[in-house]
């Protein structure tokens, strides 16, 4: 009960802030994939044609959709975790008796709150250019929850060693990203030569982005088994290195 | 039972200072307890192990027989920490700081809002709980990290420094409030520059240097340690030197202000007999320095 009483309090907490920030936090994703879907989708979209059978228009609105929430759910989480070490209030939470996980989990479900809110303001979004079908809507729901807790947790791991508000930005801006857009956001990675297909393979967004796609419009690159598969063995990591992390203190104790 | 109980506690940094060399440390439940030494002696270090911010090198810390280690939970739940340092995030307002603060402790929604209430009333910060905390004043962001440290009602609260900086109004409305809360039953222990503080508010201490304790003691027996205390007078007419007198230690600092060094046996009244009769007015006279402080400079140096 405690427990819980603790991990609502952090998850509240983190709605609470990003709510505030609004203009920061939801204003942006809006107005960059309106951009997106204006320009790519659209205008350029029209003479590209079809892939794999969707129009092009249809083809990027998952790929745009995942694309946001893997930005927002890691920036909130690495913004707002290193922003608790900067300015000292992540001592309210070491003197406290919350458990570890609890801490993980209560600052993870923030990042994932706050991915949800931007998915489902960039789905909003792409309703004014196409409709959205759901062929898949479990395995749609699923990958989308998944990529949000991955990236969150990768956000969390990103804070605890971050050192200046450089470090929080280095990881979104020189990897995410470039993998994000290498992904295959905005072309099949089967219009690429044998090469760049399979260095493109390594990306593991380039699963996620596809599991998502077929959950939407049917269509993918790759096995969406292995997609989920590769994303719950990172989840699955990355949560045992932010376990061991906050119990030895790294980046936060003295 | 002993509300603090530390055991061989050593910490070496990673640079390779050992800032705590072993030390032992009780206090009982219900006391109102000084921690004191000079800057770097480790006081900050002992108070970071006790409330698990900073990790130990070695030894053990109980809470109220809960040990830090083997029942993490139930040692925390007993300590409240006023830090030296302001730390609560500046973009959130008063009440939300003290309500999440009850959250982590497992107070659900309704009564810790009740009991954050309850602790910006009495820290009279009632009128500025919507405030974000970053217009508050320096004393009142004290009074916040007060009344956050309060909201879980501890068993032991820790005070690092807790009047540094604020005015010395605000310092005795602390001050009364701190006794107030120990008289609740609330073990204190405080560290502090402000010796008269320790003076008057606590009843045991232990002073800390170079990572070792080097007094634990309570308060009235290290004050009965003085042998000599010390005075300024304000002379009415100036003087060219020192006068002698048996017993007493004279230093002239200017010509119309005289110290004075005065055995505890001796007292004031024979003092001024003897000045009397060798034609001395004394204007006024105040002490030269805290009685501790005066203790604390013979231990320390």
């Amino acid at each position: 009960m405690r427990t819980l009483v603790a991990f609502n309090t952090i998850v509240s907490k983190e709605i609470r802030r990003f709510m505030r920030i609004w203009p920061q936090t939801l204003l942006p994703p809006a107005i960059t994939t309106s951009l997106y879907f204006l320009i790519f989708g659209r205008l350029i979209g029209d003479r590209i044609g079809t892939i794999n059978g969707a129009s092009y228009m249809e083809y990027i609105v998952p790929g745009v959709i995942l694309m946001s929430v893997i930005s927002h759910s890691y920036s909130n989480v690495v913004s707002s975790f290193y922003s608790t070490k900067f300015q000292r209030h992540i001592e309210e939470l070491l003197v406290s008796p919350v458990p570890n996980m609890v801490v993980l989990f209560g600052y993870v479900c923030g990042g994932i709150a706050r991915g949800i809110l931007v998915g489902g303001v960039v789905c909003g979004i792409s309703l004014l250019f196409t409709g959205i079908t759901f062929t898949y809507p479990w395995i749609a729901v699923a990958v989308f929850f998944l990529t949000a807790t991955l990236f969150a947790l990768a956000g969390f791991i990103n804070a605890v060693f971050a050192d200046s508000f450089d470090a929080i930005s280095i990881i979104p801006n020189f990897v995410l990203t470039p993998l994000s857009y290498l992904g295959g956001v905005f072309y099949s990675v089967s219009m690429l030569p044998d090469i760049w297909q399979q260095i493109s393979r390594l990306n593991p967004i380039l699963y996620m982005i596809n599991a998502f796609r077929f959950g939407l419009i049917g269509v993918s690159d790759v096995n969406v088994e292995i997609a989920l598969i590769v994303t719950l063995g990172f989840i699955v990591m990355l949560t045992l290195f932010s376990l061991f992390l906050l119990h030895k203190g790294i980046g936060i104790k003295n | 039972m002993n509300a603090l109980s530390i055991k061989k506690l050593c910490k070496t940094y990673k640079n390779g200072f050992e800032a705590l060399k072993g030390i032992d440390l009780e206090v009982a439940d219900g006391d109102f307890f000084a921690l004191l030494g000079p800057n770097g002696a480790g006081k900050s270090t002992a108070i970071g192990i006790i409330s698990s911010l900073v990790t130990k090198s070695s030894g053990s810390v109980h809470i109220f027989d809960h040990d830090l280690d083997k029942e993490t939970a139930k040692a925390k739940s007993c300590i409240g920490l006023v830090p030296q340092e302001i730390n609560f995030n500046q973009f959130e307002t008063v009440r939300n700081i003290v309500i999440n603060q009850a959250g982590y402790y497992g107070i659900p929604g309704k009564q810790a809002r009740s009991r954050a209430d309850e602790c910006l009333r009495q820290m009279d910060l009632w009128d500025k709980r919507n405030t974000v905390s970053r217009r508050l004043s320096g004393g009142m962001k004290r009074r916040v990290m007060i009344a956050r440290a309060l909201v879980h009602a501890p068993r032991l609260l820790i005070l690092d420094e807790p009047t540094a900086g604020v005015d010395i109004e605000i310092r005795r409305s602390m001050w009364a409030l701190m006794e107030e809360v120990n008289q609740q039953g609330t073990t204190i222990i405080l560290t502090t520059h402000y010796l008269e503080e320790a003076e008057s508010l606590c009843r045991n201490i232990a002073i800390i240097d170079q990572g070792k304790i080097i007094k634990n003691t309570d308060m009235r027996q290290l004050l009965s340690q003085i042998h000599l205390e010390h005075f300024v007078l304000n002379l009415a007419t100036p003087l060219v030197t020192a006068p002698k007198i048996n017993d007493y230690q004279f230093n002239l600092k200017e010509p119309n202000v005289l110290e004075v060094a005065v055995p505890k046996e001796k007292g004031l009244n024979q003092l001024f007999a003897e000045l009397t009769g060798q034609g001395v007015k004394v204007l006024s006279l105040k002490n030269k320095t805290n009685r501790l402080e005066q203790l604390f400079l013979d231990l320390v140096q």
